[in-house]
């Protein structure tokens, strides 16, 4: 900006005729709708597309994987190996861990838990934060008070001894509370943000407008308003399954998350924790590097998405 | 200055209140039997009434939460259920191991953040920066004892360069006397402890301090890049101070600021790392001792750390906020 005086009537010509080509572009653009002009942002984004192509393979390994390679994994190799597993090389590709599991079929199988676990809570996460969020921000009063209050509180714990605690008292070892303390846990960041979005998104004339032909409070809360905060809400979702997912390995490493026979990143890791000292590399690398690559990958894509779908974004 | 303090000290008050009714009100929604809990096989429903009635437990919450809060107010944090030790005992026998890891991450975080995240300002938009922004993102997003456990195999089993157990060898029947590992070898004139303790302090250092150090990289980098555009910076430069001088004394003394204040935020989160970095290391401190705790649901040691945590945090950032008024002359507390 600083160089503005210094501009020779020359360059203001061509930056006039870049005004005037910036003009049909927008004119162009007018035929692409949001989600077109979204997508066109993301692709853009180089780091995003390396995400999702990180994500695929994991998806992909979560469907396949065990398909492809059958192994039960609870299946014994006959001829056991020393307490230290099958390096890669006797047992391609990951090894094996001490009973003679092959790694692989553990990180596949634990891609399916992970996987599951990351989706489930944030669908929770967001249904709950959505509406709390929701209903703070568009009515506002005693109830915004009463609810953000709740937030705050709940906020205010450190996060991961009551999830510890959580899962030790109510999680049983079982797929189904664990999922639903994650869950339950993660929602008031998502509230907080989705009542900021309402504050300032009910004071716009299209609230007014649907106000004023006579739609309904319900429906100008998720049909009006709620299409418009869906940048920002989309971002965070993918944050709480990244956190899901560092979750799910941070409570089963502490022996407070699945039972032993299931296979889950975070088992693997806690499993092999007692052997490594015999130097078996393998065992906690690949389940490791697998919840670190998706996570990676799960913010690369939360970032892209962050500047694809934000409406105030540049061409 | 200090009417600020003591308003900010009155102003920690009702956050610590809030959180004790929490704190009081989630204990009590857990399922389980007190009376199983301590009296395990001795188990009859005699003995269950009479330790209901001297515990207090058949008492109205609000008078069991009041009684609560009177104990805390008097300084009694309570006992464990299991062993009945007293918690403020047992915590602080093991608080100086936590403080020493966390002091590590934040000396490895700070001493290495702050040089990157200037080197990557002064080259930005270079392979420089691509590089330090990969090494960023990649330690915010690998989790603490993902990266421990990588440590451990690959600088302890596998080079076999640093102990990866413990804070000292054990082999070496050190008597610690404050529980400081590096202030006790030290007085006990004992160099060679003291190496040995620095040395097994590294790998867990590391490990905790990677997402603090990925954060303080990027925000001294943003910080550093955003005062660079000043125009007291353009001035200074057009008077001809060295490239040095006007880094020092322009550039650096402001953007300071923020920076400082993203480290003081960072100790919450390292103090619930040190969990689980304490875990993979087998660090003798509070954190594996909490995670024993609900392990064993012995409630009332879980409860009391997370008041003497919050706590913490709050006389941390207090402490930073009345740093800025150093850093910052513009800002004056009134």
């Amino acid at each position: 900006m600083s160089d503005q005086p210094l501009r020779t009537p020359a360059t203001s010509r061509v930056t006039a005729l870049t005004d005037t080509a910036a003009a049909d572009y927008e004119v162009a653009l007018e035929s692409l709708n949001q989600w077109q002009l979204a997508w066109r942002r993301f692709r853009r984004h180089r780091l995003a597309l390396v995400g999702v192509a990180i994500l695929a393979v994991m998806v992909f390994l979560a469907v396949f994987g065990p398909i492809i390679w059958p192994y039960d994994p609870l299946d014994l190799r006959r001829d056991l190996p020393g307490p230290q597993g099958f390096d890669p090389i006797a047992m391609p590709p990951f090894g094996s861990d001490g009973a003679g599991r092959s790694v692989f079929v553990l990180v596949a199988n634990g891609a399916r838990l992970s996987m599951l676990i990351g989706t489930t809570t944030m669908l929770i996460a967001v249904t709950i934060g959505v509406l709390v969020g929701a209903v703070a921000g568009f009515f506002g009063g005693w109830v915004d008070n009463l609810l953000m209050r709740f937030v705050d509180l709940v906020l205010s714990i450190p996060f991961l001894f009551i999830v510890l605690v959580a899962a030790r008292f109510f999680g049983g070892g079982e797929l189904v509370p664990l999922i639903l303390i994650f869950g339950l846990l993660s929602w008031p960041g998502l509230a907080r943000l989705v009542r900021a979005l309402y504050l300032s998104l009910r004071e716009q004339e299209f609230v007014l407008a649907a106000r004023a032909v006579g739609v309904g409070d319900l429906r100008i809360a998720f049909r009006h308003i709620l299409p418009n905060a869906i940048g920002p809400v989309v971002v965070s979702a993918t944050l709480i399954v990244a956190n899901a997912i560092i979750l799910e390995a941070f409570v089963s490493y502490l022996n407070f998350g699945l039972k032993a026979q299931d296979i889950s990143w975070g088992n693997a890791l806690a499993r092999s924790q007692e052997r490594i000292a015999v130097g078996n590399w393998w065992w906690p690398f690949f389940p490791g590097m697998a919840i670190a690559l998706t996570v990676i990958a799960i913010n690369f894509l939360g970032d892209g998405l962050r500047d694809a779908l934000d409406p105030r974004a540049k061409e | 200055m200090i009417r600020y303090i003591v308003r900010r000290l009155l102003g920690a008050i009702p956050v610590l209140f809030g959180l004790s009714i929490v704190l009081f009100a989630f204990v009590h929604l857990l399922p389980g039997d007190p009376c199983s809990a301590i009296l395990g096989q001795h188990r009859t429903e005699e003995a269950c009434a009479r330790l209901r009635a001297n515990l207090g437990l058949d008492d109205p919450l609000t008078v069991q939460y009041l009684r609560y809060l009177g104990s805390l107010l008097r300084g009694d944090l309570g006992a464990s259920v299991i062993n009945n030790k007293p918690f403020l005992d047992e915590f602080l026998v093991r608080f100086p191991g936590t403080i020493e890891l966390t002091l590590g991450a934040l000396v490895f975080a700070v001493g290495l953040g702050i040089p990157l995240g200037r080197l990557a300002a002064r080259h930005a938009q270079s392979w420089l920066d691509g590089v330090v922004t990969a090494i960023s993102l990649f330690g915010i997003s690998i989790p603490v004892f993902v990266l421990g456990l990588v440590l451990v195999v690959v600088f302890g089993v596998g080079l076999g360069w640093l102990p990866t157990q413990g804070r000292i060898d054990a082999r070496l029947r050190f008597e610690s006397v404050t529980n400081f590992m590096l202030i006790d070898t030290l007085l006990a004139g004992r160099p060679d402890l003291f190496v040995d303790a620095v040395r097994h302090l590294i790998l867990p250092s590391i490990a905790l301090g990677s997402i603090p150090l990925a954060i303080i990289t990027r925000i001294t980098r943003a910080s550093v890049i955003e005062v660079s555009h000043e125009d007291y910076v353009r001035t200074a430069r057009a008077k001809g101070l060295t490239e040095r001088r006007v880094d020092e004394r322009h550039i650096m003394r402001n953007a300071w600021l923020p920076v400082t204040t993203v480290i003081g935020l960072q100790v919450g989160g390292l103090l619930a790392g040190a969990v689980l970095t304490e875990t993979v290391f087998v660090w003798n401190g509070v954190g594996r001792w909490v995670v024993d705790a609900i392990g064993n649901r012995d409630l009332t040691i879980v409860q009391s750390t997370i008041l003497v945590f919050a706590l913490i945090f709050l006389v941390v950032n207090l402490i930073v906020d009345i740093g800025y008024a150093f850093l910052n002359p513009r800002i004056r507390y009134a």
